[in-house]
């Protein structure tokens, strides 16, 4: 290594150093607030709660009605990552291996819709919806947001079935094998790790969507996590403590998941936008 | 020939559920939406056929073109301050080997959280006049208006908490794609005693120009759709200065239930989506060739 003038280091540190503060000052407020009576949050949101006592947490549980959210996002989570990596792997197949010009039409088809504005679609789909009785049905709603998130899964997973040598197809073609055979036997052991990295991304995104969640997910019984947050947070006169207890129960399970999964994260979310 | 062709019916199937539900939820009512940007509909009753006047009325609205030219002006500050900011971080990184990752993550977080308690968070613990801690320095130092509440600040001040939120995605893109720079490159360039600003504007930019190209495409795209931070935390006020074509159309749908109205909205919006789109076909149009 050459060795380098420590000035230009030392900044370096000193921007850095800037940017994690500027990046977790919010949260450490919550996470200090959260401990905090309203009162002592009005007198001074910088100080140091008194106490470690959870009441707080128990009126936030309570009153975000977060025990109806958790159940409820985890299924419309579940429901979307599921319906979007099955049907995404099975058409990435074909578009990472087939070359007439009706698969470009579909790959040109999908890369068209990763740019439709939501609202262009959402109008109908709501009123529809709500004809057929379906508004705060999870499944339903996940539906919509799988539609939303297949083209770019899509997109990364056949970009994943591309780096899969062909000489396999073709190996599995002559062993008489059907293109069901072929996906299910050969390409689908082999692009694992493509549909965990989609899993990931799309997880998150379900869980952090606000849009369509807030649409389709009306009524207390709909209610998601964030949904149950919103709406406690936008009641009268709201305690802050409580508000930013439940703004922790809201981060902490995604930042735990982030942290778990880094690897994963960093890696969906580059892909594509990175050529390796 | 024709045998060729029936080997790809057969692979018509793996894409049928994916097509089916993107017909469906997607492409089915988006044309419906066309159709009724030319009715008045309240999204109950028989449309009634309109013809343009949805179209003559938001053009004669002072409120549609204060919604584009906020939608313009927050694109170009998405293209120039997050843009900047991740690619001066991103190099920086690269000068930290052991802490690098480190870094990433905790600039990440702000992204994997949800909007809503993001925008919940900064509305209340920070620009609140009563609770947030620009409150409690304006009680204490020096007298500081909440920056939501005030018609020439209001769209600023989500903008930097939709920045906050979103500048660490860009810093670890361009991260990555610095990583990938040829080693041989920057070697050589050390030994020719080029500065850090030499190495950068000379061996690192020209190597990831595709990926930034390709960011300046999503950001744009994304900046003609973007919604939750305006609507969580001003919904479009005060008087109107922070609304968007989102804002505007949703609220014209499920607050005044002009349906009608709404959809001639969000074709204006597919306009602008339609033009990023052809950019961005024109940028994957590599990855089609394979």
């Amino acid at each position: 290594m050459i060795r380098t003038d420590p000035r230009p280091a030392l900044l370096a540190r000193l921007l850095l150093g800037l940017m994690v503060l500027v990046s977790l000052a919010p949260l450490l407020l919550v996470a200090i607030n959260a401990f905090k009576s309203h009162a002592d949050i009005v007198e001074n949101p910088l100080s140091l709660p008194h106490s470690l006592a959870s009441m707080n947490f128990k009126a936030a549980w309570i009153g975000g009605n977060f025990s109806v959210g958790v159940v409820n996002s985890v299924l419309l989570t579940g429901t979307t990552v599921l319906v979007t990596v099955v049907f995404g792997a099975l058409a990435a197949f074909p578009l990472a291996r087939r070359r007439i010009v009706i698969w470009k039409l579909v790959t040109l088809y999908f890369l068209c819709s990763v740019t439709v504005p939501i609202q262009l679609f959402l109008f109908p789909m709501y009123f529809l919806y709500a004809r057929l009785g379906l508004i705060g049905n999870v499944f339903a709603t996940a539906l919509i947001i799988a539609a939303i998130n297949l083209p770019l899964s899509i997109m990364l997973l056949r970009t994943y079935i591309l780096t899969i040598p062909t000489e396999l197809d073709d190996a599995a073609f002559i062993d008489g094998a059907s293109p069901w055979q072929t996906f299910r036997y050969v390409i689908l052991p082999l692009m694992k790790p493509g549909c965990v990295t989609v899993a990931v991304i799309v997880s998150l995104n379900t869980w952090n969507e606000f849009l369509i969640t807030s649409t389709f997910q009306q009524g207390d019984a709909g209610f998601t996590m964030t949904l149950g947050y919103h709406a406690m947070a936008g009641a009268m006169s709201p305690d802050l403590g409580i508000m930013m207890a439940g703004a922790c129960i809201v981060i902490v399970p995604i930042i735990a998941f982030f942290l778990f999964l880094q690897r994963l994260f960093v890696d969906g979310m580059t892909a594509g936008a990175v050529k390796g | 020939m024709s045998q060729i062709a029936e080997r790809d019916r057969s692979y018509l199937f793996f894409a049928l559920p994916a097509l089916g539900l993107s017909l469906c939820v997607i492409l089915v009512p988006a044309l419906l939406t066309v159709v009724l940007a030319f009715t008045d509909w309240d999204g109950v009753s028989m449309p009634v056929w309109l013809g343009l006047e949805n179209f003559r009325d938001l053009l004669n609205d002072i409120t549609f073109w204060r919604a584009i030219f906020n939608n313009v002006k927050w694109t170009i500050i998405f293209l120039t301050v997050p843009m900047a900011i991740a690619l001066v971080v991103a190099s920086l990184l690269l000068t930290r080997r052991r802490s690098q990752s480190v870094y990433q993550s905790i600039f990440l977080l702000p992204y994997i959280l949800s909007p809503i308690a993001n925008a919940s968070i900064w509305s209340n613990m920070i620009f609140d006049q009563r609770s947030g801690v620009l409150g409690y320095f304006s009680r204490h130092l020096l007298a500081l208006h909440d920056p939501l509440g005030h018609v020439s600040t209001a769209l600023y001040t989500v903008a930097s908490v939709d920045i906050w939120h979103f500048w660490g995605y860009l810093a670890v893109v361009f991260f990555a794609a610095m990583r990938q720079v040829p080693t041989e490159q920057l070697e050589a360039a050390y030994l020719e005693g080029a500065g850090g600003w030499q190495i950068f504007r000379h061996i690192t930019l020209p190597n990831i120009l595709p990926t930034i190209a390709l960011m300046f495409v999503m950001v744009t795209i994304f900046s003609f759709l973007t919604f939750d931070y305006v609507f969580l935390m001003t919904g479009g006020g005060p008087a109107h200065s922070t609304e968007l074509l989102s804002t505007l159309a949703y609220g014209f749908a499920f607050r005044s239930f002009e349906v009608g109205k709404a959809t001639a909205v969000a074709l204006f919006m597919s306009v602008f989506g339609l033009m990023a789109a052809y950019a961005y076909v024109w940028m994957s149009r590599e990855s089609l060739q394979q």
